[in-house]
């Protein structure tokens, strides 16, 4: 009974989206040669899709349920990378054999993948930016690219016009986007959650746009090309060394920045940071600067966009506004919500799986953009902790003596 | 001072096509408190469709009428029932999460249904196929005004009158301002919420299929994206006017259309978008409650 | 009365809109001493706190704060809410407003936070300093969960926590601000007599430890127990002051609980 009620109702609903999806799926209007293609085809698959999905979507409702029940009476639960993380042996050992593949990787594999891996590694870094914003303090930027913006422009203008090089100006491309922060936060952060994202959403448009249309500063639509690539001491590297030169710098910028993350995080500022997402006016009276405390959190997350831009058009040795669009905010946000709102461990492993996976997967590559736009709704519906969610630290407290912190 | 005119009215068929749109953000935000990202996309699934329908009935050699009004009613039925489902799939279970969690996945079904599009039909821009005709009674104004500009102001005039009607004196417009007001004490008195919920997205949606279809008619050419930044000045006259509010809307529209439309005659046409942003960023740094709206203040 | 008041509200008024919620109140709280604020529901007993929490700003009035060690009175007017608990007032929540997703530990530490300094720089270098203020933190925190007696709970996470142990702990947050004045808000609502007694016994403990506090509860029995004085409210008005003993005796007060009696 119960079986061919679930039947019914999943035919009902796979038939619904048939119906939804029929002008867009089965029509295809060729409005010029004046022609129509009705591919049926693609309303079968639409049905069995359908049908499948909606199990599959019901098994993880009913999961999820399960879970909350059981988390209630635990507490506190463990993923296993946080297992071996807490385990001091098995964490150097995990740590050693992590340092020795990303040693070899350049050794061992072709510059084009090396290449893809130091992307992969900037958006962690992107990631790990963005966690402070929104996953400690709450904040959701959805303009988090505009600082990226400012930080790969700061290097092509300074570079272009006065021949910086990169180490120079990455301390500067970092702090002009964290001043960028710092004033667009100031007004914006008393806002409420959902108003500050759209205001952020429109400033990395405004950002985007201008560095469009004012030629004379930015050389608008085309771009700046021919920015140098990260120098080494005057050394001068052919393109072969230097694209591994730059994933072993960008694997120094990931260590510096995970360690900078997680000391923050377990500061003083960090709890003020997750305290101010978990109630702002409880926060106050406990005498909490929520304005100051938010435009940390703001303009720390800008500078590491502000780095990455450096790095991204040393990377590229070119920079136009088309890199720039809201949908690259969105991807950094995907890899947040994937990997796990505030889990270093989580946004880490976002940032491998969303950036690697189309690379490895050429078919799938063109379904990329769609696929974020599902991980985000997914995510929220299902996992809103995220892959691996991040885990209170616990204080180990031993009387008044000696008083040890451990993770 | 033709030239003004010309502005004049170019503004208010902007506004009024911002209008229809912006109004189902502040119904959405008015009754579930949630930024509906997606709408945008509704609006630009509306245009596609009407377009679809459009051009295959023309392929087939309908008459004109015929094929306006069955994409009208086309692009409103779909619109209206991606709207449903969006809310069923993508909002209905985050009732209860975290403020922040229905707004990031709207955000997600905005994408995924952009890139939906794109992958079914095409990323190019397609040529939307001219359905209204220069009327032979606009021809002595016709450099001012067009004919499609008359149409878009007198439709926009009715669906107005028409939604103000539902939203005053209907059962369901009357179970809708109630459960804006307080849901809890709504569902005391016996409103189906969840009903009253999915007609609030199905009339939303409805009404920017009608954008969709009449902005796609005016310029003439859609493609995927167009519901981005619809949907951002759509969400910028909403705010303006007063998010939540139904005359806020029509009048945040009205002012953003005109805005855009003197700014880019008189300033810079460069710079059109960058005055919407920055119009928004304005308004909810100095008046987030908006022209209209009220200012909600968190009880403590 | 020779001591000098802590807390010193002159002539506080608030309007909203056309409604006057607060009309032209005095209040003072000396040290040491326990007060009590009460009124039927609506009188503006909440709006009061949030008046001088820094939450509203009100409309007319004076704030005054004054450091025990004949230093000079502060004013808390027109301060933010963190400014007026940075200054040494801190607060409870009617409805608990705890972080949830962080530990009973963490919320007391969060308490601490506006009387300890590190900052991004040592927070990333781990100085010496810091390390120390860490401990301290750390270690006055956990005194504090003790004093209270929720010691046990200390890793557990806040929303985990039974009802009356939650309101145990907003109490200890905002002693972790080391406040001057403590400001309760109906610390025992919703609390059964048990938790009502173990709580009674809480105030008392932290009075003694010359803690001045200053709540607002309905619980009639709680309040005559607890308090060396009492201020009535109704509709926005200061209606009565006195010590217990006076405020039950009082005509005023037990019409605008009982209501308007009615004449012949």
């Amino acid at each position: 009974m119960g079986i061919v009620k679930e039947l019914k109702k999943g035919a009902l609903i796979s038939l619904w989206f048939v119906f939804l999806t029929f002008p867009v799926m089965v029509i295809k209007v060729d409005p010029i040669a004046r022609t129509v293609v009705w591919r049926w085809e693609n309303a079968l698959y639409m049905a069995v899709g359908t049908f499948v999905v909606y199990y599959i979507a019901q098994f993880f409702l009913k999961k999820k349920e399960n879970q909350k029940e059981a988390s209630e009476e635990k507490g506190l639960n463990h993923s296993i990378i946080h297992k071996i993380l807490q385990n001091p042996l098995q964490r150097n050992i995990f740590v050693g054999v992590l340092a020795v593949a990303a040693v070899l990787f350049p050794q061992v594999l072709s510059a084009y993948q090396t290449n893809v891996m130091t992307t992969a590694l900037m958006y962690v870094v992107l990631g790990l930016g963005l966690n402070i914003v929104v996953g400690l303090a709450g904040l959701l930027d959805l303009g988090f690219v505009a600082f990226y913006a400012v930080g790969a422009y700061t290097y092509a203008l300074l570079n272009h016009h006065f021949g910086l090089g990169f180490f120079t100006v990455l301390p500067i491309g970092g702090l002009m986007a964290a001043t960028f922060g710092i004033l667009l936060g100031f007004p914006v952060l008393r806002l409420r959650g959902d108003y500050l994202a759209i205001v952020t959403l429109g400033f990395g448009e405004i950002i985007r746009l201008v560095l469009e249309n004012w030629g004379e500063f930015s050389q608008g639509p085309s771009g700046i090309s021919d920015i140098s690539r990260p120098g080494f001491f005057g050394v001068d590297f052919d393109l072969q060394s230097s694209i591994i030169y730059t994933y072993y710098l960008m694997i120094i910028l990931v260590i510096v920045t995970i360690f900078v993350v997680n000391r923050l995080q377990d500061s003083r500022l960090g709890r003020a940071w997750i305290a101010l997402r978990e109630d702002e006016v409880a926060c106050q009276a406990m005498g909490i600067d929520k304005r100051k405390t938010k435009l940390v959190a703001f303009s720390l997350g800008a500078f590491w966009a502000g780095i990455m831009g450096v790095m991204f058009a040393a990377k590229t040795t070119f920079v136009n506004p088309a890199s720039f669009t809201f949908l690259e905010s969105a991807i950094i946000l995907s890899i947040v919500v994937l990997g796990g709102m505030g889990s270093i461990v989580g946004v880490v492993l976002g940032a491998l799986i969303l950036i690697l996976m189309p690379e490895y997967l050429r078919a799938l590559s063109q379904y990329r953009m769609l696929a974020f736009g599902a991980i985000l709704v997914c995510m929220m519906i299902f996992r809103p902790q995220g892959l691996i969610s991040n885990i209170r630290r616990t204080y180990t407290f031993k009387k008044k003596t000696t008083n040890s912190l451990s993770k | 001072m033709d030239y003004f005119i010309e502005l004049l009215f170019s503004g208010l068929t902007r506004g009024s096509i911002y209008a229809l749109i912006a109004l189902g953000y502040t119904m959405v935000y008015g009754i579930i408190g949630l930024i509906n990202f997606a709408h945008g996309e509704i609006y630009m699934i509306g245009a596609f469709t009407a377009f679809i329908v459009a051009t295959v009935l023309s392929i087939y050699g309908f008459p004109l009428v015929a094929i306006v009004i069955i994409a009208g009613v086309a692009a409103v039925v779909w619109s209206s029932s991606y709207g449903y489902t969006i809310e069923k799939i993508a909002y209905k279970p985050l009732r209860y999460a975290p403020r922040l969690s229905p707004l990031i996945s709207a955000i997600g079904m905005s994408i995924f249904l952009q890139n939906y599009i794109l992958l079914a039909q095409t990323s190019d821009f397609l040529p939307f196929p001219r359905l209204i005709p220069d009327f032979p009674f606009m021809e002595p104004i016709a450099h001012i005004v067009g004919s499609t500009d008359l149409v878009i102001l007198v439709t926009t005039f009715v669906v107005m009158v028409v939604l103000t009607f539902i939203i005053k004196f209907t059962l369901i417009g009357k179970a809708m301002r109630a459960t804006s007001q307080d849901r809890a004490m709504a569902t005391l008195v016996g409103i189906n919420v969840n009903r009253v919920i999915s007609a609030t997205f199905i009339i939303g949606s409805g009404l920017a299929a009608i954008g969709g279809l009449l902005i796609a008619s005016h310029i003439g050419q859609i493609n995927f994206y167009i519901g981005f930044l619809a949907g951002i000045k759509a969400f910028t006259a909403a705010v303006l006017g007063g998010i939540g509010s139904i005359p806020g809307a029509v009048l945040g529209s009205l002012i953003l259309g005109l805005t855009e439309s003197f700014a880019t005659g008189y300033v810079s046409s460069d710079y059109e978008d960058v005055f919407a942003f920055s119009l928004l960023v304005l308004i909810l740094i100095f008046k987030p409650s908006g022209l209209l709206g009220k200012a909600k203040n968190e009880k403590v | 009365m020779t001591k000098q008041p802590i807390l010193d509200v002159r002539g506080l008024t608030m309007d909203f809109g056309g409604i006057r919620a607060l009309n032209s109140l005095d209040l003072d709280v000396t040290s040491g001493e326990i007060v009590a604020l009460i009124g039927p529901n609506g009188a503006g007993k909440t709006t009061f706190f949030n008046c001088i929490t820094g939450i509203y700003t009100p409309t007319e009035g004076n704030i005054w704060l004054t450091p025990p060690g004949g230093k000079k009175k502060i004013s808390l007017n027109g301060l933010k809410p963190n400014q007026v608990t940075e200054k040494g007032l801190a607060r409870t929540f009617q409805n608990i407003r705890l972080f949830s997703k962080m530990t009973v530990l963490e919320n007391v530490m969060i308490g601490r936070h506006c009387r300890t300094k590190a900052f991004i720089f040592g927070a990333i270098f781990r100085t010496k300093a810091t390390l120390q203020e860490e401990q301290d933190i750390l270690q006055s925190s956990y005194a504090i969960l003790e004093k209270v007696g929720m010691a046990d709970f200390a890793d557990e996470f806040a929303d985990n926590l039974p009802y009356g142990a939650q309101r145990r702990l907003e109490i200890a947050r905002a002693l972790a601000t080391e406040p001057l004045l403590l400001l309760l808000d109906e610390p025992a609502a919703g609390m059964n007599p048990q938790e009502t007694q173990s709580l009674e016994h809480l105030i008392k403990q932290i009075s003694m430890e010359g803690q001045a506090i200053l709540l607002i509860e309905h619980d009639m029995k709680l309040v005559m127990s607890l308090s060396d004085r009492i201020f009535v409210m109704d509709y926005g008005k200061k209606i009565a002051q006195g010590t217990p003993l006076e405020i039950r005796e009082n005509p005023a007060v037990i019409k605008a609980y009982l209501g308007e009696e009615v004449d012949a």
